[in-house]
């Protein structure tokens, strides 16, 4: 029997254990998925929780629904991967071995990072929307809150899902509108970035539509700290922007887990082959989502594309047959601009978003880059389609590698 | 793609106006592109910071993070700041004749 151990059982572990798991021999491979936790969330609804449209029911189920059966599952801490001698240490002491292993254990926040964000008050005038805690502590601020001085800072890059702390400004001032208090709300999005997206001709747009909303924009801005006292956030060259309500996006992290093993770089990530997703490093690993290194995305899209090439990657490396499936960075994101429209951005490595339509060329029904309702019912659509097929290892109406068709440039 | 003159020779810059070629770059250069990012001056830390940043893009192919800057060269990402402003790891990057970090997205 051959080995294969899954670390993480989040969206790219899930998805890449049922691609697997159905096309493998099932009287040759005995396949084990790692993780800490029973639940699986449906990160990109944490967004819509601070605004009252999702409760936390509409973003968790067990995870135990999506994997294969079959596949051995172990709830653990993993203590650290021994690459060199092709074992697993789990916290509880138990000892996995494996002949192929693949990392997936994705990226967390980390606001101890920053000096003052966890002190005091936190998740009580300062917040965040990527853990569920803090997405509906938020909601609960909201709920009574009658308006002052609203900062969302990003700390540092890389972030998973770069486009939803703009989708976080929007959705606030539709819901501010709608409250009728948006007259007493300063939405302020304070970026270490030198505009409101990374790639110019989105960064171009998103920022003009910003504009539009009345939602003020401070780039380049580098968090040193918060001084809970004076209610502000400080730069490291001493800027200080006051806030009555902080929503941050923390320091991003892969698990300590990559740091315990050496693996992983200045930020925990894991050193990958970008056309194969093969370790750089051991040839019995690969790996997927969030965990890599890549400049690509991290985000959900990301994984599932991912999770393409390197099943078929992984195919061919068991069978030492050469392996052909190259991964381009392909990302697309639906990006909610509020009052029931929204975004939609296609990209990989060398090709920045760009306007156009979206699966279809010249049809849609999306559109890139602009907004319209249908972009919107795409978004509230894919809930549905992420735990009925993206998260089953299913085919989507989308290619995995990006292409230019019904793109303008 | 654009070309300039520097100290009397045509230099070509990629589209995020850093230095195109590695070839191109010598501590000269350095000193007339730092004077274009506003900083008059290169002091010994300066050096140390863009002598790390080319002996890394060097051996991996990267510029690194202004993480990867504090955790291992020794300098604290307050004085990073204070070196090069806004963006110390772009600007230091620019400085010495790298292509931009490519740590987003």
């Amino acid at each position: 029997m051959k080995k294969l151990l899954i670390l993480g059982g989040g969206t790219a572990g899930t998805i890449i254990a049922n691609k697997l798991h159905e096309a493998l021999d099932q009287s040759k491979w005995h396949i084990t998925i790692v993780d800490k936790s029973e639940t699986h969330y449906y990160q990109p609804g944490f967004l819509f929780i601070p605004f009252g449209i999702y409760t936390s029911k509409d973003v968790m189920k067990p995870k135990r629904d999506f994997y294969p059966r079959g596949v051995e599952v172990v709830i653990a801490e993993i203590d650290k991967i021994d690459a060199g001698n092709n074992r697993v240490l789990l916290k509880n002491n138990q000892i996995l071995s494996y002949d192929y292993l693949i990392i997936a254990t994705g990226t967390h926040i980390h606001p101890e990072e920053t000096e003052g964000l966890i002190d005091g008050n936190w998740h009580k005038d300062k917040f965040d929307f990527y853990t569920l805690e803090g997405a509906c502590a938020l909601q609960n601020f909201f709920k009574s809150w009658e308006g002052g001085k609203l900062v969302l800072n990003i700390v540092e890059m890389p972030i998973k899902c770069p486009v939803a702390p703009l989708e976080f400004l929007f959705l606030a001032d539709a819901y501010f509108t709608n409250m009728g208090i948006r007259d007493k709300v300063d939405i302020h999005f304070v970026t270490p970035l030198p505009g409101a997206f990374t790639k110019p001709i989105a960064s171009g747009i998103l920022g003009d539509i910003l504009e539009k909303k009345n939602i003020r924009l401070t780039t380049e801005f580098g968090i040193a700290r918060v001084d809970n006292e004076k209610k502000v956030i400080v730069s490291w060259d001493e800027q200080e922007i006051p806030y009555d309500v902080l929503v941050t996006i923390p320091t991003n992290k892969g698990d300590s887990a990559i740091e315990r093993s050496g693996m992983g770089n200045e930020f925990n990530y894991v050193a990958t082959d970008k056309d194969t997703l093969r370790s750089k490093n051991f040839p019995n690993i690969f790996v997927i989502g969030d965990t890599t290194d890549l400049t690509s995305s991290k985000a959900g899209s990301v994984a599932h594309f991912e999770a393409e090439i390197l099943y078929d990657n992984f195919l061919n490396a068991v069978e030492e047959r050469p392996m052909r499936a190259k991964f381009d960075g392909h990302a697309n994101c639906f990006i909610e601009s509020g009052f029931g429209k929204g975004l939609l951005i296609d990209f990989n490595f060398d090709v920045e978003p760009l306007p156009g339509k979206y699966p279809l060329p010249g049809i849609g029904p999306f559109s890139l880059l602009q907004e319209t309702k249908m972009n919107h019912y795409g978004k509230v659509m894919f809930r549905w389609m992420y735990w009925n097929l993206l998260l089953r290892g299913q085919e989507l109406p989308v290619t995995s590698n990006m292409t230019m068709a019904g793109k303008r440039y | 793609m654009a070309a300039r003159e520097i100290l009397g020779k045509m230099l070509e810059f990629d589209t995020d106006n850093h230095l195109k070629n590695r070839d191109d770059w010598n501590e000269q250069v350095a000193i007339e592109l730092a004077k274009e990012e506003g900083i008059l001056e290169l002091t010994d830390r300066h050096w140390l910071v863009i002598n790390f940043m080319r002996k890394e893009y060097m051996e991996k192919g990267n510029a690194p993070s202004i993480r990867k800057l504090t955790k291992e060269s020794g300098v604290e990402t307050k004085e990073l700041y204070s070196l090069f402003p806004k963006g110390p790891a772009k600007k230091a990057a620019k400085v010495a004749g790298l292509p931009k970090p490519t740590g987003c997205i």
